[in-house]
């Protein structure tokens, strides 16, 4: 889950990094009442989970009250490639005398942890890696010993802050990094991390991505999920357990097993057409499983068929195709369908599924044909 | 020949109690894989179809003789199941478990790295290990596999493992082990490990490698297959419509800025002189035509 930039702020402050005083805001009331709280001057910034904000007029100084409702009436609503905003978060304004970058992150091929500190804050730090690699210092910590604060000390030094900033940010890489391990991040990254002219290190920004799969000791997460940026399918999809992602096709797609989705999105591809989703429904489908997964496709108003790609290991075919024709009579689906069922008892489920009417649904014997079918019912393949 | 797991493999089973360790395990034992014992906390002296149950993995492995784990727990207790057999010593440790916590994944790897090297860990979020006609831990349809060689599979996904396994039966072409790695962000045994092992195996004659998008594994593996791996591999690898930032149903298969592509990996593995295919059903035809040809 990735946070916006004030829940990543609010988690921040968990763990003491410092942040500047403010508040959420969805109106331009709330705003004004914020920006008081904060006191002036503030920053009005506009809360979506897309980089570029700034040149894209959602991040204003305000110094009085007027200056707040001009601002927020401005971005709230405002559309920021493709992301509308919602919500504003404003904050007292920070005198900047010096922009670092700070952040921890796991390094899979590595198998242990990153942490990443700059003196070169305040721009893409992907730039900076392409620019002048040598400008970022790097180091791994072992997730089985952890970080210290020699460890600290150390990337401070060698990415060259100046002495009057070290104290201070070897204090918030602790943090971070506490953050990041009990707080269960998958990344935590400030840019800018800000010395403030009378000596200060503080948290400008914060970028949070929170691991799914440890939800299980936060319940304060659950605040978290309050506002999201998930699409209404992906909602709907959620709240009915399924491993869902929606893409922008026409062929939606139900697949058994994650790689096996990836899979047949790509085959749709391959024969010309365009996947309306990745949807995983795990092992064991059983008719319910069908029928929501069904019921989630059926509510993408692009879709023009639907094919049903399932490999039968322990999930048997005639499980699956009961599933379907309960499904069947559940959901009422708009689009035709197109099944290939293979691996275990496969035969026995395709035998189920000649009972259906042939206009609503057809089974292949391939993955493939079965995806040209789909393609063709969807309306042919692109040219 | 096989790698990793035979029909030696002396198999304990932790959770063997619960409801899919006993349904897995049971089901493993049918196959014929000799599985001699359970783990469950606090229930030794049961037994699930005559299989005796330990209370600890130690105890098991005293009693049994068992040289290989199967881990079917919960993901909370999962990273210390795991450690557990790490220090009965037991050479190979297969979990299935699905939604493990990154950190604690990361943690359990480093544990093992500096205090258990004698310890694989295949998982977690795999299918399992067969190896056709011997033995097969994990959750894997075991008929799906034909056995006898002279193909290796070693795969990031569990139904395209099942795909892989079934396209090659279909052409008549037998397997002498089927590894799934597992879709999560730190697995215990790559690629690398398995190709390793793949060449060294006489009774390998070719490998199939099922990949998808998410890290940089499958470009380490065009590494080694350049420097080091003589067998022809086919490879596949999933993903190439998913769209960047989102997680594609695994925990690892995430395309992070423009890294972990599958064009990426295609394109390392096509330069390193693998076999890249298309989809599943072309991975079958090229391993058919490959071995054909010898």
């Amino acid at each position: 889950m990735d946070l916006f930039e004030y829940q990543g702020k609010q988690y921040f402050a968990r763990y003491g990094i410092p942040v500047s005083a403010g508040g959420v805001a969805d109106t331009v009331e709330e705003a004004v009442a914020a920006a008081e709280a904060a006191g002036y001057p503030v920053v009005v910034k506009a809360q979506v989970q897309v980089g570029g904000r700034g040149k894209a007029g959602g991040v204003k100084l305000a110094a009085d009250a007027a200056e707040v409702r001009l601002h927020a009436a401005d971005i709230i609503g405002l559309d920021i490639k493709g992301h509308v905003v919602r919500r504003l978060w404003v904050e007292h304004a920070t005198d900047i005398a010096e922009e670092y970058y700070a952040s921890f992150t796991l390094d899979r091929g590595a198998k242990a942890h990153l942490a990443m500190v700059s003196a070169r804050g305040g721009v893409e730090i992907e730039t900076v890696a392409d620019e002048d690699p040598e400008a970022i210092s790097r180091l791994h910590v072992d997730p089985a010993t952890g970080f210290d604060e020699r460890q600290a000390r150390e990337l401070v030094e060698r990415a060259g802050l100046p002495e009057v900033a070290r104290e201070g940010v070897v204090e918030v890489l602790e943090k971070l990094y506490r953050c990041y391990e009990e707080g269960d991040a998958d990344l935590v990254e400030i840019n800018p991390l800000v010395l403030t002219p009378d000596g200060r290190v503080h948290a400008l920004d914060a970028k949070v991505t929170l691991d799914d799969n440890a939800a299980f000791r936060h319940p304060e997460w659950d605040a978290f999920r309050d506002i999201d940026e998930l699409d209404e399918r992906e909602r709907l999809a959620r709240s009915k357990g399924l491993q869902y992602v929606g893409l922008d096709g026409t062929v939606g797609i139900i697949a058994n097993g994650a790689g096996l989705a990836m899979s047949t999105c790509d085959v749709v591809n391959q024969v010309g057409g365009s996947p309306a989703n990745f949807l995983d429904i795990g092992g064991g489908a059983n008719a319910e499983v069908m029928a929501n997964a069904l019921e989630v496709i059926n509510s993408d108003p692009l879709v023009r068929s639907i094919f049903i790609n399932i490999f039968g290991g322990i999930t048997r075919g005639e499980e699956v195709a009961k599933g379907i024709v309960a499904a069947l009579e559940r959901v009422d689906i708009g689009s035709p369908m197109v099944v290939r069922l293979d691996g275990t008892n496969a035969e026995e489920g395709r035998e189920i599924l000649l009972g259906v009417d042939p206009g609503r649904l057809v089974s292949r014997p391939t993955m493939l044909e079965a995806a040209r079918e789909a393609v063709a019912l969807a309306g042919g393949a692109r040219r | 020949m096989s790698i990793f797991a035979n029909e030696e493999t002396r198999v304990v089973v932790q959770g063997l109690t619960g409801g899919q360790g006993r349904f897995h395990g049971l089901r493993n034992r049918a196959y014929g894989t000799r599985v001699v014992a359970g783990v469950t906390p606090g229930k030794g002296g049961q037994d699930v179809e005559g299989i005796p149950v330990y209370d600890t993995v130690a105890e098991a492995v005293r009693a049994t003789g068992a040289n290989a784990s199967f881990v079917s727990v919960p993901p909370r207790f999962a990273p210390d199941a795991i450690l557990e057999a790490a220090r009965a010593e037991i050479p190979l440790v297969v979990c299935i478990t699905e939604g493990i916590p990154a950190h604690d994944e990361a943690r359990v790897f480093a544990t093992l790295r500096s205090q258990h090297p004698g310890t694989r860990l295949l998982g977690p979020n795999c299918p399992g290990i067969i190896s056709p006609g011997k033995t097969n831990i994990g959750i894997t349809a075991g008929e799906i596999a034909l056995p006898g060689g002279p193909v290796g599979i070693v795969s990031r996904s569990g139904t395209l493992t099942y795909q892989a396994l079934y396209e090659l039966k279909q052409l008549g072409i037998g397997v002498t082990t089927c590894v799934g790695i597992g879709g999560d962000p730190v697995p215990g045994t790559n690629f690398v490990d398995c190709l390793l092992e793949f060449e060294a195996d006489p009774e390998t004659e070719a490998i199939a490698m099922f990949g998808e998008i998410g890290g940089t594994e499958e470009e380490k593996a065009a590494e080694l297959i350049a420097e080091a791996v003589t067998k022809p591999v086919v490879a596949y690898i999933a993903g190439v419509t998913a769209p960047p930032g989102k997680k594609m149903g695994h925990a690892g298969a995430i395309i992070s800025g423009s890294k972990g592509t599958a064009q990426a990996k295609m394109e390392a593995l096509s330069a390193a002189g693998a076999h890249v295919v298309q989809n599943p059903t072309e991975a079958g035809r090229k391993m058919a035509e490959i071995l054909a040809s010898r």
